[in-house]
C-alpha cells in the first residue's frame, strides 16, 4: 500500500512535466494543425532561462587572494558576486538562492517572443503544408535551436537549484499514519506539481471563460467558419503559439532544478510528449492532461521492484505499450475527435 | 527495356551509370589537395549512401505512394542486421544467406507490426510505429542483451561455431564477409590516375547491385496497378471504402515491402560491417529515414536516395573538419581575416555540424517544397530554357 | 592488378615514384611493399582522434581533442613538451614520431557503435589514418576496438571503464590505459569499510546496459568481500531523465548506502534526485545514510553541483595530484586552455605518448610491432606512478585514485578531493578472472 500511494506521487510529478509539455503541443495541434517537433527545444530554453537567470546574478568582480593558488600555481582568483556588494552578502545570496522562481519573470516575455518569432517567421508559412513538411522545418528548427545552446552553455548538464528552503523532503507517511522515511517527497515536486495545476487550469478557464478563448476554441473545431465570420484568426493564433511556447517554457523553468538542463533534455522530451498527446487524443486538451499524468503514474508503478521482478524491463517500455493498448482499444486515443490528424 | 517506359528507363540507366561511376564521381579533387577533405570516394561511404538509399527508397514505397508515416522504421532494419550478424555467427562468413534471412526477418517483422498498426490511419498510425520500434530498441539495449549483446551491439568473435565456415583464420583472426570464397567485401581495387585516387571496393559493387535491383523494383511498384491503388488510398481512402474496396490488405503489402527493403538495407550493413548495434533502431533513426525521403522528395522515385546521400555525406564529411582543416584552407589569408574565418566556420562545422544539416532542412523545405527533386527540376528547367533545342535533355527527372 | 585491404598511404607513396604525372592508369598495391594497412610515408604520419563531439559526451570529446592536439603539438617539439621530460621511456625527442611530422584527423562517434565505426572507417579508408583512439564510453570503445582489429591499424581506447573492453571484447590491436570497474571497486571498498564500517547494507540502482552491469557485478563483489550486503539492485533504463521512482523506495528497503552505478548524464541525475529526496539527511539502521558514486567524472560532477559534496568514488586520474608527471600535464594543458585537464583528457594524451613511443622503440608502425613493444612495457612518470601495459590482455596496471566532494571548492574546477592513492598491486587481478573471461586477444592483425 505504501508503495503505492509513494508512487501515484511520484507519477504525478513525472505527469505535471508531460502533461505541460503536452497542453501546448495539443494547443499548436488544435489550433494550427501544425506538426510541431520544435515544442521539446521550446521546453529545453525555458529551463535555459533558469540557468540565464542564474549565470547573470552571479555576475562576479574578481579579486585576488594571494593566499591561495589555483591548479597552476598562480595565485588564486575569488570571484565575489555583484549582487554580493549590491545587496550585502546575506541579501545577495539569497537572491542566487531564489534565482530559479525569478526566472519565471524573466521567461515569460522571452518565451512570447521566442513564440511569437517562430510562428510570423518560419511556422505560418507552413499552416497549408502537408504535415511532412512540417515536421522537417520544425525538426530542422529544434537542431538549431539546439546546437545553439550547445554552442553557449556547452553539452555538460548545469546545476540550478531550488531555494534551500525548498530542500529535502516532506514525510507523507507520517501523516497517513506509516512509519517515518516510508512515503517521503521532494519539496520542490510538491510545488512543481502545485505549478502544474496552476498553469493547466489557467489555460482551460483562459479558455473557457474569454472571448479571446472562445474564439480559439471555435477556431479549433472549424477554422474556415470562424474565418468566414471576418475573425482576424491569424492574429489569435500567433497569441495562441506565444501562450503554448510560454506554457512550455514555465515547464521547463520549474523542472531545471529536478534535473539540471541541458542542451538535448527537449529531444528526450519531445517523443513522450508526441505519445501522451495521441494518447490523450487529438485535438483534446483535457486529453492531453490525463494522458500525461496517467502515463506518468503507470511509468512510476513499473519501476517498482515487484513489478520489475516478475516482468524484467518493463519499466523500458510501459509508456509505449500503453500507448499501443489504448489506441488500439479506442481509436482516437482517450478524448479525440474524430477526423483530426487521421490522414 | 525490361518493361518500363522510355522515361523511366532513361532514369534507371542514369542510377545505374551514377553507381557504377561513384567511385569516380565522389572523388573529384585530387589527393592531397585542400579540397581533397570533400572527396566521398571511399568505400565506407559510398556504402553507406547506397545502403541508405535502399532504406529510403523502401520507405517511399510506403510513404510516398500510400502517405502513411511510419515512425519506427529503423526497426526493421536493426532487426536486418541482428539476423545476418547472427547467421555470421552461426552459419558462415557467406553474405547472401545472411542477406536473405535479414529480408524474411523483417519481413515477418513488418507483417506483425504492420497488421496491429494499419488498424489505425494518421497520426495514430505514427505513434503506433514509433511505441513498437522503440520498445524493441529499449529491449535489444537491456533486457535482450543476450542476443544483441546491448550497448556495444552484437559482434563476431572467434568463439562463434561458423559451421560451414571456421571460427577463427589460420592466422588467428576473425573470418571476414565474402561473396564467394575468395572475394571479400572489403577488396579495393586502388587506382591512380596522375594526383587523382579512386577506390573500388567489392561490397560496394554488391550494395549497388542490390540498389538497382532495389531501384528498378521500385519503379515497377510505381507504375503497376497496385502502385496505382496505394496511390488511392492516400487520395482518398473513404473513398476506396464507399466503393467496397478493402484497402488494407494493398496496405498492409506495401508496408511489409517496404520492411523487407529496410531488412535488406540492414543485411548489407551488417554484411559490410558486421556490427549490429541496437541505436539503429531508436527512434532517431527512423526519424533519419522520414527526413532523408521528404528532404529528397516524398513520392519522388530518385528523391529518397538523394535524401539519403545528403544527410550521410553531412555526417560524414562536415562533421570531420577540425581546426587544423580549417587552418589550412584559410592560411593563406593574413592572420585577423584568417581567425575571423575560423571562428565563423566554427558554428557550421567539426563538432557543428548539426546546426549546418538543421538550417539546410529549414532551407530546402522553405524553398524547395518538393524536396531536393524539385530543385533539380528548377535547374533542369533552367537548362532547358537557356538552350532550348536540347529538348531531348537526360537530366534526372523524377517520377511525377 | 592486386588486391589491398583498407589501404591508402603506401599506394601515394609508392605511386608517387612509379606513377607520377602518367596519364595512364597504375595499379599499385601498398600491401607488396610494406605490410600493413596504412603505412606512413617518410614525412608525416596521421592519427585518427574519434571522440563524441555531439550528444550527452560533447563536452568529454572536446576536452579529449584538447589533450590530442596537446599531445601532438609536445611531440612535434612544441610547447613546453608536457609529459615527454616527465615519462621514464626517452626515446621520444620531439621530432614526430620515427622523424616524421605527426597529423590528424578528426571525427564525431556520437557516442553510438555505427556513428563511430563509421567515423573510424574514414579515417582508415579515406585520411589514412595509421591508428585510432578516443571515446566516452564503453559500447564504442569495444565496437571500434573490433573494427580497428578487423582492419589492421591500433586502437588505443580512451575513457571506457567497462572490464569486457580488456575483458570479454579485448583485442590484440586494442590497448587501454584507463582503468576498470573491477579496479574501482577493489580501490573503492576498502575506503568504503574504513569511512562507514563493515556492517553495512547497500542498495544498488544500476544503468542497464553492459557497462553498469559489470560495474554493479564488481562493486557488489568488493563490498560483500567487506562485510557489506546487498540489499537489492535495481536497473534503471538508460534514457530514464528522472530517477525519483527508484529512489523513492530506497530508504524503507532497510539499506543505508546507495550505490549509483551510473555515468555521465544519468549519473548527474539520479544523484540529484537522491539529494532531493534528503537521502543524506536520513538515519537507517541507526547509521547516517550514505550515497556512493563508484566512477566520478569530474566534467560532468559539475552538472550536480554541490549534490557532489562528501560522495565517494574512484577516478582515474586527477589535476590534483602531485607528482611531477601529473604537474607537468596540468600546466602545459592549464596555459594552453585555462582550465586543467579532465581524466579523459589524461588518459587519451597518455594513450598518444605511449603509442608514439611504442613506435619509436619498436622501430616501426606496423601494429604487430607497436603491440610487441607496448606489450608488457613497465613505464614511470606519466601521472599514474608506475604503470605495467599488461601482455596478457592489453590492459594498464597502475594506482587508482579513490577520491570525494570537496567541501569547501575555491574555484568551479575544484570539485573533488583526494582521500587515498590505492597502490597497484592493490587493484591487480588475474588475466583469467572470472569478471574477465570469455575472450580472447587473438593475433595481432596488421592489415594489408
Amino acid at each position: 500500500m505504501d508503495a503505492i500511494i509513494l508512487q501515484i506521487l511520484n507519477g504525478l510529478d513525472k505527469g505535471s512535466a508531460y502533461a505541460l509539455i503536452a497542453l501546448g503541443l495539443t494547443l499548436i495541434f488544435g489550433t494550427l494543425g501544425v506538426v510541431n517537433f520544435a515544442h521539446g527545444a521550446l521546453f529545453m530554453i525555458g529551463a535555459f532561462c533558469a540557468v540565464t537567470v542564474q549565470r547573470v546574478l552571479n555576475f562576479s568582480y574578481e579579486t585576488i587572494d594571494p593566499s591561495q593558488t589555483d591548479f597552476l600555481g598562480n595565485p588564486l582568483v575569488v570571484k565575489t558576486p555583484y549582487v554580493f556588494s549590491w545587496f550585502g552578502p546575506e541579501t545577495g545570496a539569497s537572491i542566487i538562492d531564489w534565482s530559479v522562481p525569478l526566472a519565471i519573470l524573466f521567461a515569460i516575455p522571452v518565451m512570447i517572443v521566442v513564440g511569437f518569432v517562430m510562428e510570423r517567421g518560419l511556422i505560418k508559412h507552413f499552416y497549408k503544408r502537408p504535415h511532412a513538411d512540417q515536421i522537417l522545418v520544425t525538426f530542422g528548427l529544434a537542431i538549431v535551436l539546439q546546437e545553439l545552446i550547445k554552442y553557449f552553455y556547452g553539452a555538460n548538464p548545469i546545476q540550478t537549484g531550488a531555494p534551500d528552503v525548498f530542500r529535502g523532503s516532506f514525510d507523507f507517511g507520517v501523516m497517513l499514519g506509516f512509519d517515518p522515511n516510508v512515503i517521503i517527497y521532494p519539496y520542490w515536486r510538491l510545488v512543481y506539481f502545485a505549478f502544474a495545476a496552476v498553469i493547466i487550469g489557467a489555460v482551460f478557464a483562459f479558455l473557457q471563460f474569454t472571448t479571446f478563448g472562445m474564439v480559439v476554441r471555435a477556431g479549433m473545431a472549424d477554422r474556415e467558419t470562424v474565418g468566414l465570420l471576418g475573425i482576424n484568426i491569424d492574429k489569435k493564433f500567433t497569441i495562441m503559439f506565444g501562450l503554448a511556447a510560454a506554457v512550455a517554457g514555465l515547464a521547463g523553468v520549474m523542472y531545471a532544478p529536478i534535473n539540471s538542463p541541458n542542451y538535448h533534455m527537449g529531444m528526450d522530451f519531445l517523443v513522450l510528449s508526441f505519445v501522451v498527446v495521441v494518447v490523450g487524443g487529438m485535438g483534446s486538451l483535457p486529453g492531453a492532461v490525463l494522458a500525461g499524468f496517467l502515463l506518468g503514474i503507470l511509468e512510476s508503478f513499473a519501476s517498482m521492484n515487484e513489478i520489475k521482478s516478475i516482468l524484467p524491463g518493463i519499466d523500458q517500455i510501459i509508456i509505449y505499450l500503453v500507448a499501443i493498448i489504448i489506441l488500439l482499444t479506442r481509436p482516437r486515443g482517450l478524448m479525440g475527435r474524430k477526423g483530426v490528424m487521421e490522414d | 527495356m525490361f518493361g518500363l517506359n522510355k522515361k523511366d528507363t532513361t532514369l534507371l540507366i542514369a542510377v545505374a551509370f551514377l553507381a557504377l561511376c561513384a567511385p569516380f564521381i565522389l572523388n573529384p579533387f585530387p589527393e592531397g589537395s585542400s579540397l581533397a577533405q570533400f572527396n566521398a570516394g571511399y568505400p565506407d561511404l559510398m556504402q553507406r549512401f547506397v545502403i541508405f538509399g535502399i532504406f529510403a527508397i523502401g520507405f517511399n514505397i510506403l510513404f510516398g505512394l500510400t502517405g502513411y508515416l511510419s515512425f519506427g522504421h529503423a526497426a526493421f532494419l536493426g532487426v536486418g542486421s541482428y539476423s545476418a550478424v547472427w547467421m555470421f555467427k552461426l552459419l558462415g562468413m557467406n553474405v547472401l544467406p545472411a542477406i536473405a534471412l535479414s529480408v524474411v526477418v523483417a519481413g515477418l517483422f513488418a507483417l506483425l507490426i504492420g497488421y496491429i498498426s494499419l488498424r489505425r490511419s494518421g497520426i495514430y498510425f505514427s505513434i503506433l510505429t514509433l511505441a513498437f520500434a522503440q520498445m524493441s530498441f529499449n529491449l535489444a539495449y537491456s533486457v535482450l542483451t543476450p542476443i544483441t549483446n546491448g550497448e556495444t551491439g552484437l559482434q563476431l568473435t572467434l568463439n562463434d561455431p561458423r559451421i560451414l565456415g571456421q571460427s577463427a583464420t589460420a592466422d588467428g583472426g576473425i573470418p571476414v564477409t565474402n561473396l564467394l570464397p575468395g572475394i571479400e567485401m572489403r577488396d579495393t581495387f586502388t587506382m591512380e590516375l596522375g594526383p587523382w585516387l579512386f577506390q573500388f571496393n567489392t561490397g560496394y559493387y554488391l550494395c549497388a547491385v542490390f540498389l538497382l535491383l532495389a531501384f528498378y523494383l521500385s519503379v515497377r511498384i510505381f507504375r503497376s496497378p497496385f502502385g496505382l491503388m496505394l496511390r488511392a488510398v492516400k487520395s482518398n481512402q473513404q473513398r476506396m471504402y464507399y466503393t467496397g474496396l478493402n484497402t488494407r490488405p494493398y496496405t498492409l503489402a506495401a508496408f511489409v515491402i517496404s520492411g523487407m527493403y529496410a531488412g535488406l538495407a540492414g543485411g548489407l550493413m551488417a554484411s559490410m560491417d558486421p556490427l549490429a548495434g541496437a541505436e539503429r533502431m531508436q527512434w532517431t533513426a527512423s526519424g533519419e529515414v522520414v527526413l532523408m525521403t521528404i528532404l529528397g522528395g516524398a513520392g519522388t522515385l530518385i528523391g529518397p536516395v538523394l535524401g539519403a546521400g545528403f544527410i550521410k555525406y553531412f555526417e560524414n564529411i562536415f562533421s570531420k573538419i577540425n581546426d587544423s582543416v580549417l587552418h589550412g584552407w584559410f592560411g593563406f589569408m593574413p592572420d585577423g581575416l584568417e581567425n575571423a574565418l575560423v571562428f565563423v566556420s566554427h558554428f557550421f562545422v567539426g563538432k557543428s555540424w548539426h546546426l549546418t544539416l538543421g538550417l539546410l532542412f529549414m532551407l530546402v523545405v522553405t524553398f524547395l517544397p518538393g524536396g531536393l527533386v524539385e530543385g533539380g527540376q528548377r535547374i533542369g528547367r533552367l537548362f532547358r530554357r537557356k538552350s532550348a533545342e536540347d529538348a531531348k535533355s537526360t537530366d534526372v527527372k523524377p517520377a511525377e | 592488378m592486386s588486391k589491398t585491404n583498407l589501404t591508402r598511404r603506401g599506394v601515394l607513396q609508392t605511386g608517387a615514384v612509379a606513377g607520377a604525372g602518367l596519364a595512364l592508369p597504375t595499379y599499385l598495391s601498398a600491401a607488396s611493399h610494406t605490410g600493413f594497412t596504412n603505412a606512413p610515408g617518410d614525412s608525416s604520419v596521421t592519427l585518427g582522434f574519434n571522440v563524441p563531439q555531439t550528444g550527452a559526451y560533447a563536452d568529454e570529446g572536446a576536452d579529449e581533442l584538447r589533450a590530442y592536439e596537446l599531445a601532438v603539438e609536445h611531440l612535434n617539439g612544441g610547447g613546453d613538451g608536457g609529459m615527454l621530460p616527465t615519462f621514464s621511456s626517452k626515446v621520444l625527442d620531439g621530432t614526430g614520431i620515427l622523424g616524421r611530422k605527426v597529423e590528424y584527423v578528426t571525427g564525431d562517434t556520437q557516442t553510438k557503435s555505427d556513428a563511430a565505426r563509421a567515423s573510424a572507417k574514414a579515417m582508415i579508408e579515406k585520411e589514412g589514418a595509421i591508428m585510432i583512439t578516443g571515446g566516452s564510453s564503453s559500447g564504442v570503445a569495444v565496437a571500434v576496438q573490433g573494427l580497428c582489429q578487423e582492419a589492421g591499424v591500433i586502437f588505443m581506447a580512451g575513457l571506457t571503464h567497462s572490464n569486457d573492453t580488456t575483458g570479454k571484447d579485448k583485442k590484440a590491436n586494442g590497448f587501454r590505459h584507463f582503468f576498470n570497474a573491477y579496479m574501482s571497486a577493489a580501490a573503492l571498498a576498502p575506503v568504503l569499510a574504513k569511512m562507514y564500517g563493515n556492517d553495512r547494507k547497500a542498495y544498488h540502482l544500476t544503468a542497464d546496459y553492459t557497462w553498469g552491469w559489470t560495474q554493479q557485478e564488481s562493486i557488489a563483489a568488493a563490498t560483500e568481500a567487506m562485510g557489506w550486503e546487498t540489499v537489492n539492485n535495481v536497473l534503471t533504463p538508460l534514457a530514464s531523465t528522472d530517477f525519483s521512482s527508484y529512489i523513492a523506495p530506497v530508504l524503507n528497503s532497510g539499506a543505508d548506502v546507495l550505490v549509483l552505478n551510473h555515468y555521465g548524464g544519468n549519473m548527474v541525475n539520479s544523484l540529484t534526485n537522491a539529494v532531493q529526496f534528503g537521502l543524506r539527511e536520513k538515519q537507517v539502521n541507526g547509521k547516517n545514510f550514505e550515497i556512493v558514486v563508484p566512477l566520478y567524472s569530474r566534467l560532468m560532477a559539475r552538472g550536480a553541483g554541490e549534490n557532489v559534496k562528501g560522495i565517494f568514488g574512484s577516478t582515474n586520474w586527477h589535476w590534483s595530484l602531485q607528482d611531477e608527471g601529473s604537474k607537468a600535464f596540468v600546466k602545459s594543458f592549464g596555459t594552453k586552455y585555462g582550465f586543467p585537464p579532465s581524466q579523459a583528457a589524461h588518459t587519451c594524451y597518455v594513450q598518444t605518448l605511449l603509442y608514439a613511443d611504442a613506435v619509436t622503440r619498436g622501430g616501426s608502425f606496423n601494429p604487430c610491432a607497436v603491440a610487441e613493444a607496448l606489450e608488457g612495457f613497465e613505464f614511470d612518470g606519466l601521472g599514474n606512478g608506475p604503470t605495467l601495459y599488461r601482455a596478457e590482455d592489453h590492459q594498464c596496471f597502475k594506482d587508482v585514485l579513490v577520491v570525494k566532494g570537496k567541501e569547501n571548492p575555491t574555484s568551479e574546477f575544484d570539485l573533488l578531493e583526494i582521500v587515498e592513492v590505492t597502490p597497484r598491486a592493490q587493484v591487480e587481478y588475474a588475466a583469467d578472472h572470472p569478471m574477465f573471461a570469455g575472450g580472447q586477444l587473438g593475433s595481432c592483425n596488421p592489415g594489408a
